[in-house]
């Protein structure tokens, strides 16, 4: 029991981050048909200049309290991601809306390595230690079973994002323009909707998203290093197929499915494997999720027909 | 009312498009005067819907103008000619099939800020289509083909056009879903707003304008009042399926 608890709490936590990460390619899938294979690295950009600024302002303020580090930190690692994320569009992926599909695709994947070359430049190709600005000691609200401070932030942190990114796109004026320009861009401009500006704040959005999961992955295993976007790009891509790629909920639900699915399957593998595999090989579970999704359920669980976007 | 026929609300002048380098509108003159109800037919590929897209600026221009209201919209983009007072209900309707209707219908007051105009606006749609009304919480994709049609000239109104530009309404419908659409248009066009309106159906649509235009192959090949084009041998054997 007390595992079973335990592996929940770990598996909703990180699921959580992957949720974040796979609203950023759903909801651009969603508007635009694309999947901006780049994304996974603004969650590595996100960390590390999170990580630059704190560094920096340790050295600047060295009695700082640690929410307000952490606060200003995420100040500036979201702009950052956001204008990441509007240049990419900008400069890239606008000058193609209307290219094979094929093309667009390659660039996301270039766009991809050029953002970790960046990064390598800029950051050096070791691991750095991120600070644990919020404790990891664990507590133990019932016998046996541990969370740590910094997952429950996590958790709160990204169920009050995901409730605001529901509001915003089901609610708003904005989130209404966003869902008509995802059904057709042609009808949304004949109804005065600037379609340029409104996928553009979808990258935007995204990225912010994936600038906050970078500071909570970084966080949670104290660790930040240029290649580390893409097992989470890669998961969350994998969650949000899962969910039904261009769906809100879906990726949400994606993103948990696959960090419970990941938190168990790490406490069965080996009786799974016969002993062959042991819990490092947890990552194993997303891919054969996405195998198993893409050949009995290609819509994923929350899923519309793809084929209405062409 | 007579129509004030002193300036032309909308002039084409040497209008042409292309798609690649296939030329689908072949520099074409029309006016509209304020008030007026046009329409303009033609067979099937014969640049009707090329032309109510370019006008609402869906399509960049080969050659030629636009001068709505005195002015050269050639460099406004669509998501402005809105503002403009320009609403295009385009070919196949384009609801957003996954929004609710009254969803669809805000769309068509994206632009206002004016809340209490809307929802004013939002009465008189509901008075000219209670089947709308009925059905406002619906996901607008389950609507019937008629339905869809209403919905989609009821959200053109509630951006307040001043020109209303109708591509084949009655596609696909049934002739009293028809009748009652080409009600709804009549009813439009007596509240003052000029309407430029594209039909296969050319009987019904020179039978209701003051004004008709025959596009064949990309030109404009006729023009003249509705009831001359009616009445005319050429018409009749190309467009309105005389027998004999
Ligand atoms: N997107 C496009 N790409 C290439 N050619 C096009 C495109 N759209 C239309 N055409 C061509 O342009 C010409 C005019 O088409 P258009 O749709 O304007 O005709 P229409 O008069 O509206 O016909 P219909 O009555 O069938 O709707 C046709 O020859 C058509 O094949
Ligand atoms: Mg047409």
């Amino acid at each position: 029991m007390e595992t079973l608890l335990q592996q929940l709490i770990n598996g909703l936590t990180i699921g959580s981050v992957y949720a974040l990460v796979a609203l950023g390619y759903t909801m651009v899938y969603g508007i635009l048909g694309l999947i901006n294979f780049a994304h996974g690295d603004l969650v590595m950009v996100g960390a590390l200049s999170a990580l630059q600024t704190m560094m920096f302002l340790m050295g600047v303020a060295p009695g700082m309290s640690p929410i307000a580090m952490l606060t200003l930190a995420l100040l500036v690692a979201m702009p950052v991601c956001m204008m990441l994320g509007f240049t990419m569009e900008r400069l890239a992926y606008r000058r193609l809306r209307n290219a094979p599909r094929l093309a667009p695709l390659i660039t996301a994947i270039g766009m991809s390595f050029l953002l970790q070359t960046i990064a390598m430049i800029l950051w050096g190709r070791s691991y750095h230690t991120f600070p644990q600005l919020i404790s990891t000691t664990p507590l133990q609200p019932i016998a046996g079973v541990f969370i740590t401070p910094v997952q429950i932030a996590i958790l709160i942190t990204s169920a009050l994002i995901m409730v605001a990114l529901i509001l915003l796109v089901t609610r708003t004026r904005v989130g209404r323009a966003m869902r008509a320009t995802a059904e057709n861009h042609k009808v949304a401009s004949l109804m005065g909707v600037d379609t340029n500006a409104v996928i553009a704040m979808t990258f935007v959005v995204g990225a912010a998203l994936a600038a906050v999961a970078g500071v909570m992955f970084a966080s949670n295993y104290g660790i930040a290093h240029y290649g580390m976007g893409f097992m989470p790009g890669l998961k969350a891509f994998t969650a949000a197929v899962l969910g039904g790629i261009g769906n809100l909920g879906g990726a949400m639900l994606g993103g948990i499915t696959l960090g419970l699915v990941e938190s168990f399957g790490a406490g069965y593998i080996e009786d799974l494997s016969f002993g062959f595999l042991n819990s490092s090989y947890q990552d194993i579970f997303a891919f054969i999720i996405l195998g198993l999704v893409l050949i009995f359920r290609p819509t994923g669980l929350l899923g519309e027909r793809v084929s209405d976007r062409a | 009312m007579l129509p004030d026929q002193s300036q032309a609300i909308l002039e084409l002048r040497g209008l042409s498009v292309s798609y690649g380098g296939i030329q689908a509108v072949k520099g074409i003159d029309l006016a509209l005067f304020p008030g007026e109800l046009a329409c303009l037919i033609g067979a099937n590929g014969a640049g009707k819907t090329t032309t109510l897209n370019a006008i609402a600026g869906l399509l960049p221009l080969a050659g030629g103008d636009v001068i709505y209201a005195g002015e050269r919209l050639n460099p406004v983009p669509a998501h402005k000619r809105l503002a403009a007072g320009i609403a295009l209900v385009p070919e196949g309707r384009g609801i957003f099939t996954r929004l609710t209707v009254e969803e669809n219908l805000r769309m068509g007051a994206y632009i206002r800020r004016d809340k209490v105009g809307v929802e004013a606006d939002m009465e008189k749609v509901f008075e000219m289509l209670p089947r709308v009304k009925e059905r406002l919480p619906q996901v607008a994709g389950t609507l019937s083909g008629g339905e869809q049609q209403m919905l989609a000239i009821g959200r053109a109104l509630l951006s307040r056009p001043r020109l209303l530009l109708l591509d084949e309404p009655s596609m696909g419908l049934a002739p009293i879903i028809v009748e009652k659409i080409f009600e709804v248009i009549q009813s439009v066009a007596r509240e003052g707003v000029t309407i430029l309106l594209v039909e296969q159906n050319a009987n019904l649509a020179l039978e209701f304008s003051s004004r008709g235009y025959v596009m064949e192959s990309g030109a404009i090949t006729l023009t003249g009042s509705g009831e001359a084009l009616l009445a005319d041998p050429k018409v009749r054997s190309a467009y309105l399926g005389e027998i004999g």
